[in-house]
Order: C-alpha cells, then sequence, then structure tokens
C-alpha cells in the first residue's frame, strides 16, 4: 500500500534561525534567508524528515497531501 | 500552525518555546511527545512532572497532566502522585542540577525504592537558566561562570549513580540520536520499576560559548561523531571511551515495583 503523499510545511513564526535543519538536511533543501529558514530547493526533497526530526522549535515538518 | 504530532501533545498556544536557538532541549521533548505517541499511551493517563530549570519549562509545554514544581523535587511530588494514583504513567522531566545536585537525595531514594515512574534528566553540563553555573555534569576541566579556571571536580555519570542506587533501568540518550533516544524513553515508560534516561542536550548559549564549542551545529555535530553504542563500547578500553557519550540501554535488573508492594501490604492488613 503506498503512503499518502507529503510535503514540507513551515512555520517560520516559531523559526529561531539555528539552521539546524539546513546543516543536516541530506540534500541541501533548506537555507537561512535572513535570520528564518527558507526551502530554497524542493525539488530536491526526499521527505526523509530529518528537518521534522532535528528543529528543536518545530517550525518545519512533513504533512501528508491529498494530491501531491 | 503545527505538525499533528505537536498539536496533539503541546500547548500550542504556549509555543514557541523560550528555549535559546538550537538548544537540544526542544528536540528531546519533542522525543517525550514521539514516545508517548508510539505506545499509544492515553494522554489524559499521563502525568508529567518537572522541577525549575531550563529543562523543567517543559511541564508548561506539554499538554499532559503536568505539574511545575520546586526545585529538585519533581520525583518527591511524584513519588506522592504514584503512590496514590499507581494506575497513572508519572514521568519526571528533570536537568542535570535538578536531578543530580539540588534533588540529589530524591534521585538515589526514587531509586532505591523502585517506584514506577520515569525519570527523563535533559543534560546539558551546567546551569542554563541562571547564566551558566557549573553543575555536577560539568566535564572535567570544562569552564562555567563559577568555574572560569576550569571546573575541578569529577562529573556525576547519572545512570550509574542511579543504577548503583537501585534503579531498574537506566539508558543514554541523545538530542542528536533522537530516534534511538524516542526508542530508549519509551523502553524507560513501558519498564515496571523506577527508569532513568539521561538524554545529553546542548546548551549552546552558555556551555557552547564558555567552552568555545562553536554553534549549534558544531554541538551537534559534536554529539554526532563522538557517540557510541553499548554494543561497541563493549569492544572499547576505558582510554578509547575518554569523552565519548555511550548511548543505548545501560542496565536493567529486576525488583518487585513499589506501589505494587505497598498494595500488597494494603490487601493484607486491610478489615475486609
Amino acid at each position: 500500500m503506498a503512503g499518502k503523499a507529503k510535503k514540507l510545511v513551515l512555520n517560520v513564526g516559531w523559526c529561531k534561525g539555528c539552521g539546524v535543519c539546513a546543516a543536516f538536511c541530506p540534500k541541501g533543501v533548506l537555507d537561512l534567508k535572513g535570520d528564518k529558514i527558507a526551502i530554497v530547493a524542493e525539488d530536491k526533497c526526499i521527505r526523509c524528515g530529518l528537518c521534522e526530526i532535528r528543529c528543536p522549535d518545530y517550525a518545519i515538518w512533513l504533512e501528508e497531501v491529498e494530491n501531491a | 500552525m503545527a505538525s499533528n504530532l505537536v498539536k496533539k501533545y503541546f500547548r500550542e498556544d504556549h509555543l514557541p518555546h523560550i528555549w535559546c536557538p538550537g538548544c537540544g532541549h526542544g528536540v528531546l521533548m519533542k522525543d517525550v511527545a514521539q514516545a508517548v505517541e508510539n505506545l499509544g499511551l492515553d494522554k489524559d493517563k499521563v502525568v508529567l512532572v518537572s522541577g525549575i530549570g531550563c529543562s523543567s519549562r517543559a511541564a508548561g509545554y506539554m499538554d499532559f497532566n503536568t505539574m511545575h514544581t520546586t526545585h529538585g523535587r519533581a520525583l518527591a511530588f511524584a513519588t506522592g502522585i504514584k503512590m496514590a494514583r499507581p494506575e497513572l504513567e508519572v514521568i519526571c522531566i528533570m536537568g542535570d542540577g535538578d536531578a543530580s545536585a539540588i534533588g540529589g537525595n530524591h534521585l538515589i531514594h526514587a531509586a532505591r525504592r523502585n517506584i514506577g515512574i520515569t525519570a527523563i534528566v535533559f543534560n546539558n553540563d551546567i546551569y542554563g537558566m541562571t547564566g551558566g553555573q557549573y553543575s555536577p555534569t560539568t566535564p572535567y576541566g570544562e569552564k562555567g561562570t563559577t568555574a572560569p579556571y576550569g571546573n575541578i571536580d569529577r562529573p556525576f555519570d547519572i545512570p550509574k549513580v542511579a543504577e548503583a542506587a537501585g534503579a531498574t533501568y537506566t539508558a543514554r540518550g541523545s538530542a542528536y540520536d533522537a530516534v534511538r533516544t524516542t526508542k530508549l524513553i519509551e523502553e524507560g515508560i513501558r519498564h515496571k520499576g523506577f527508569s532513568v534516561i539521561e538524554c545529553a542536550s546542548i546548551c549552546p548559549t552558555y556551555y557552547g560559548r564558555k567552552n568555545k564549542k562553536g554553534s549549534a551545529v558544531d554541538m551537534f555535530r559534536w554529539q554526532k561523531e563522538n557517540s557510541v553504542s553499548v554494543e561497541k563500547a563493549k569492544t572499547m578500553t576505558p582510554e578509547e571511551l575518554e569523552g565519548k557519550l555511550v548511548i543505548g540501554e545501560l542496565s536493567r535488573s529486576e525488583f518487585p515495583e513499589l506501589t505494587e508492594q505497598y498494595q500488597k501490604i494494603i490487601d493484607k492488613v486491610q478489615i475486609k
């Protein structure tokens, strides 16, 4: 059974700009823009969820979507 | 706006938390929520008790039955809760100073009694909230605001202290190794007696700056590069293990749990 498609979601208001998610993203999907996190290469995202696991501020996560 | 896990287990209106950018505590707090989710516990049957310090703010952020108590006394309050309502899952989140200095006596006696509480220690090796004083887990030679020339005390190994005092499950996780740490917390909650899970956190603001450890990213990287699994550690010499973070289940033993023993006495002596 195939899982539902997932996409990256940000809550920039909770981001404190520590850069941990970007540093540990294996595909270079994320980067800091100013003091906040931004998705810079969404097409490279492999939905591994490491950013969600590592973000100390719960500002980034994978969310299931109906149509990706 | 938050993930489903955060919506379910956190008081969203209290977020973002006040911990510093890159603080390991945020990751560890989510590991606790993930462990409860993985175990499928009813969150209304979970009690989270904390003391005072950066770590102890978790009781304000997490949406269980929560109690934010006095410094070092989380286990004392938790003991009362567990004795009165043994059917509840009682979890304590404490800091290194909270658990092993101010509350050190409570820690060893909770362990000695083997009461069914899960003690989770967010160990950042320093007193963060009060400005970076050295704690009982600050490594030898490292600096704090009260140890400007380097700490001359040997640090406590909290799981070892707990095991020696009678804890029947001890483990160590880390903020970097979130998946394994979640599993260790799950095991600790599932374990019937007193369990202690030390979680190596990072404090980039005080410990990191005082000891020139670099950014939060550098500190997480240090954990990644210096973590050794329990299995691997068994094949290494004490010299090789110097300065390493041994991650995994450290000890497990059997002894009757306190509230069960107490119930047996009640059943025996109560006039029917």
